[in-house]
């Protein structure tokens, strides 16, 4: 029996998507379910696919609405309002900044940024500061950053305000900054 | 004593706020002149500037990574 060259293409890139919907999902097993549904969805599509953009890029396509739907049904559960309120409030925590808005201590000069950027081990530490960041946050920074939804479908799908969904961005920011000078840049001069 | 008044028209805490919110929309023409009045005498948030930029590009090629 011959293989199938279409099924072979689409499985090269199961790996892939798996990592973003572990980063998303922050659950190993409902990534692997997500990953699964968007791999047999793709199969069952193949003549949707125009062959326009890459097959990559079509498979995140569709695993975006797999995620969004497993989102969806995991925010029935009383999760979300709950952990956004907590992760939301700016004047309560920004121990970044004095009283008078002077940084606390200000960002450090990070060198030759193209260096940091072609190393392998940058990325995992990248990877880990994303791993990091408080649950709620993550995942808006992920659908943001990583499935790279729109602003405005992003606070549709969470129900939350465009002002919800800025302040929790810039907490998501300025968390990963600090995390890659403390793990990164602050051994730069020795790298 | 006018230069100072008009750099500190936003402190760092809100410069870095702005800087943030460009990733996701066009500020308004007051809030980009005042961010860009900080920045110029500012080299803390200009550093900060730059470290988003990177932030940006970085996520870019991690989301390429296979």
């Amino acid at each position: 029996m011959d293989a199938d060259p279409f099924a072979a293409e689409i499985d090269a890139h199961r790996r892939y998507l798996l990592r973003i919907a572990r980063l998303q999902l922050r659950d190993g097993d409902l990534a692997e379910d997500v990953v699964q549904e968007t791999l047999v969805a793709a199969l069952s599509a193949r003549q949707s696919f125009s062959g326009r953009s890459s097959v990559r890029t079509w498979l995140t396509g569709i695993l975006k609405h797999k995620i969004i739907d497993a989102i969806r049904q995991k925010s029935r559960r009383p999760i979300a309002a709950a952990s956004f309120d907590d992760e939301t409030d700016l004047e309560t925590f920004d121990p970044m900044f004095t009283d008078a808005g002077a940084w606390e201590a200000p960002p450090a000069d990070w060198g030759d940024p193209e260096n940091a950027l072609s190393r392998q081990e940058f990325m995992e530490v990248l990877g880990q500061c994303l791993e990091r960041l408080p649950p709620a946050t993550a995942r808006v920074f992920m659908m943001r950053e990583i499935l790279e939804l729109e602003s405005d479908e992003i606070c549709k799908e969470l129900t939350i305000t465009a002002n919800n969904l800025w302040v929790i961005l810039y907490r998501a920011r300025m968390s990963l900054r600090q995390c890659l000078e403390q793990n990164w840049f602050a051994g730069a001069a020795r790298r | 004593m006018l230069l100072h008044r008009l750099t500190h028209l936003v402190s760092c805490r809100e410069a870095s706020r702005l800087l943030s919110q460009r990733e996701e929309q066009r500020l308004a023409a007051a809030e980009r002149i005042k961010l860009a009045l900080h920045l110029r005498a500012c080299e803390a948030c200009t550093r900060f500037a730059r470290q988003l930029a990177l932030i940006r590009e970085a996520l870019a090629r991690y989301r390429a990574r296979s």
